[in-house]
């Protein structure tokens, strides 16, 4: 491969706090050589390829913290190949996949299979999580030290939560000890039970079983009491309300360290968006009220949440044209989370920098990954976006293989021109 | 000529009746003009007509039902229509067959109107937008039941003359009821003042904003009311411990001839059955013909079914 001289950008890498009109220089390996504002078209070497970015905006590649890859067992939904696809198309260059596929990712060999799929079939990296316990049964832990040595980032039941405390408690203890990092999602499923949206005057007109806040709060607040005990790697998956971040924002003055995430979908759309039963917009944790959507917003300011993820769950059209009780949760994402997150910027919610650091560095370091960074010596996965380049979503658009989006229709600003891995330009619009 | 096109396009648009949320003042009131014509048409001799000969009407009961499917069965067929009432718990759904499947191939064979009771809310909805016919919501899970709200406006008009500026509380079971939601939208909507009276585990988040004063206590919110309307305690419904006992229910919120003397004197009593007697009504109150329009709301419930099926199924 030849030297790549990405020259006239506007980079931003919140992990070197680094914000300036110049260039960067991918090597011969597609690591980066150099970043700044020397890198110029005045010194370029002649057998140096040269991309103009036209004063376009430049950051690490996305890393996505949470998406469903489709395989093993649902393959109709998504695939390594097209979960790619989408994903360069948004810029997303590293994205963690969750187990619960089918069967579930609990296991050593299922681990092996996962990553060399991912190696021969994926066009991004892949770090995936085994789940937290066998076959997501709440019972008992997985092999957390052996499941790492294998190439595990992290150890979630995606969509259920640890509800029995004793497990949960010797969970943390275990991990405390062999390091690994723990991500739960938080519902109490007895004060969910059934639960389909927001409880509030919605659930109410539309007659759909609530799920209320306090089942999210709850666990939260039991596991960082566990935190107290067991100081392990503790990651909450996605919060969704304003009474969990209280629960936040009084641990964190505690001084107790864990981190957290939330999904662009909370952070972009609100229970009103359901309208007359919109399945698309079934997700988990449920959208909420417009007063929580804000303080999402202000948590990710006062550094309480750390990741923005896309929380994207691919799902057959037949799986969702369904009545609401009985359609599946979940909604794709991957493609527009960067997109979608942009618009935080444009209604003056949240600064670029905020944006990019919460969509790169920050997972990065939750995951301990050599990524999020342009750094000297780090992957040259590179994301190019023009900012203002207004487009609509379309689902038969994009490039998932399922077409469940939830923001159909949205008019956005900002597009994703090119995408890097490695040094490569694995996608250009 | 574009706008000629355009208003036939909106013709060929069937009409459904979804629920009392989306229907207007006006459209309410034709409903029950019209259903108070068929009063009398039910009471006489010569029972049958043909405005909708030629018609084919559907009754798709997902859910068992008793009154409202044998009341919209009779309804269509006193207006000649042909009616086919398919109970779902012998169809292909069971197979795995889903709702929009089983609207598909409904659809296919061209029915004028499809009456449907689901147990998941909005499944009318979901239905109405696949199948080219009108689609009446004989009750979908928790969310509405708009024909049984318009019988019991219908029943109260025939006794008092009017709604506007009546008091009507509406007791029991409103979290699970959908009755009590599309009753609340009504009255409201017709003039009337609406208290909701039930435990807190029985009530529902944000009951207020739908327009509703919420009590727990029969004595305050059954005072100076014209219509006590008690509801069923859907036992089929409870899933967990919403209340301690039947007999501690009964005790606080079952309406005895002794707590409805906190109403207005002139009070009656409405039901929409099946009655758990010695549950949420005493027995005699439930058969006393003085204070009870439980006998009314049932033969002006097939009025209503006839005005509605007449109105939707035209349009």
């Amino acid at each position: 491969m030849k030297q790549k001289y990405l020259i006239n950008a506007k980079i931003i890498d919140p992990s070197q706090n680094m914000d300036v009109m110049g260039g960067l220089i991918v090597d011969e390996k597609g690591k980066v050589k150099a970043i700044g504002k020397e890198v110029t078209k005045a010194n370029i070497p002649s057998n140096a390829e040269v991309i103009d970015i036209k004063k376009n905006i430049l950051i690490p590649g996305i890393v996505d913290m949470k998406t469903f890859v489709g395989e093993p067992g649902y393959e109709y939904k998504e695939n390594f190949r097209t979960l790619s696809q989408a994903a360069l198309a948004g810029g997303v260059t590293s994205v963690v996949s969750m187990p619960n596929t089918k069967p579930v990712i609990d296991n050593v060999s299922m681990v092996d299979f996962i990553i060399r799929r991912g190696r021969d079939k994926a066009k991004i990296n892949i770090f995936p999580c085994a789940s937290l316990t066998k076959n997501m049964d709440g019972k008992s832990m997985t092999e957390f030290g052996l499941l790492s040595d294998k190439g595990i980032v992290g150890f979630t039941d995606v969509i259920k939560t640890v509800q029995n405390t004793e497990v949960m408690s010797r969970i943390m203890n275990y991990a405390a000890d062999v390091g690994v990092l723990i991500i739960q999602h938080v519902e109490d499923f007895e004060l969910s039970k059934n639960g389909l949206i927001n409880e509030g005057e919605i659930s109410t007109r539309l007659g759909l079983t609530p799920n209320p806040s306090i089942a999210e709060k709850i666990i939260i607040e039991r596991d960082l009491s566990l935190l107290e005990e067991y100081q392990c790697r503790y990651h909450i998956n996605q919060i969704s309300s304003q009474k969990s971040l209280e629960v936040i924002k009084k641990n964190k003055s505690e001084g107790k360290k864990f981190t957290t995430g939330v999904s662009i979908n909370n952070l972009s759309l609100n229970e009103n968006d359901i309208g007359d039963f919109k399945t698309f917009l079934k997700i988990s944790p449920p959208l909420r009220s417009e007063n929580d959507r804000l303080s999402l917003i202000s948590g990710i300011k006062d550094g309480l949440i750390n990741v923005i993820v896309s929380d994207h769950k691919p799902e057959d059209e037949e799986s969702k044209r369904l009545p609401f009780a009985k359609a599946a949760t979940g909604a794709i994402g991957v493609e527009t989370l960067l997109p979608l997150s942009l618009e935080l910027f444009h209604n003056q919610s949240l600064t670029l920098k905020k944006i990019i650091e919460t969509l790169t560095i920050n997972p990065s370091k939750i995951l301990k990954i050599k990524k999020g960074s342009l750094k000297k010596g780090y992957d040259a996965d590179v994301c190019v976006f023009d900012l203002n380049k207004p487009w609509v979503v379309k689902a038969e658009k994009l490039k998932s293989k399922s077409k469940n989006t939830a923001i159909e229709d949205r008019k956005l600003q900002g597009k994703v021109l090119m995408t890097f891995l490695n040094g490569e330009l694995v996608f250009n619009l | 000529m574009a706008v000629i096109k355009k208003t036939s396009a909106i013709k060929n648009q069937p009409k459904h009746l979804l629920g009392i949320q989306s229907l207007s003042i006006k459209e309410a009131r034709d409903i029950l003009n019209e259903a108070k014509s068929f009063i009398k048409l039910n009471r006489s001799n010569s029972k049958k007509l043909d405005i909708l000969r030629g018609k084919t009407q559907i009754n798709l009961f997902f859910e068992p039902s008793t009154r409202t499917q044998s009341s919209f069965d009779l309804a269509g067929k006193r207006l000649g229509a042909d009616v086919m009432t398919m109970n779902i718990v012998n169809s292909s759904l069971k197979k795995g067959e889903t709702l929009i499947d089983t609207a598909m191939t409904l659809n296919a064979m061209h029915p004028d109107i499809i009456v449907i009771r689901h147990q998941d809310s909005g499944a009318p909805n979901l239905l109405s937008q696949k199948v080219n016919c009108a689609v009446i919501n004989a009750g979908d899970g928790r969310r509405e039941h708009p024909t049984q709200a318009l019988l019991d406006a219908l029943t109260i008009i025939d006794r008092k003359g009017k709604i506007e500026g009546l008091k009507i509380a509406i007791c029991g079971d409103i979290l699970h009821s959908r009755v009590a939601r599309s009753n609340i939208y009504l009255m409201n909507m017709l003039g009337a003042e609406v208290n909701v009276v039930a435990p807190k585990t029985l009530m529902p988040n944000s009951i207020e904003k739908l327009g509703v004063k919420a009590f727990t206590d029969m004595k305050k919110g059954l005072e100076s009311c014209d219509i006590v309307m008690m509801l069923r305690l859907q036992n089929e419904r409870m899933q967990g411990s919403f209340l301690p006992s039947k007999r501690e229910y009964y005790e606080y919120f079952g309406l005895t001839p002794e707590k409805l003397k906190y109403a207005n004197k002139d009070a009656l009593l409405m039901h929409p059955g099946p009655m758990n007697r010695g549950v949420e009504i005493d027995t005699k109150l439930a058969d006393n013909i003085n204070v009870s329009l439980v006998k009314e709301q049932v033969e002006l419930g097939v009025a209503v079914r006839m005005a509605c099926l007449k109105i939707y199924c035209k349009k």
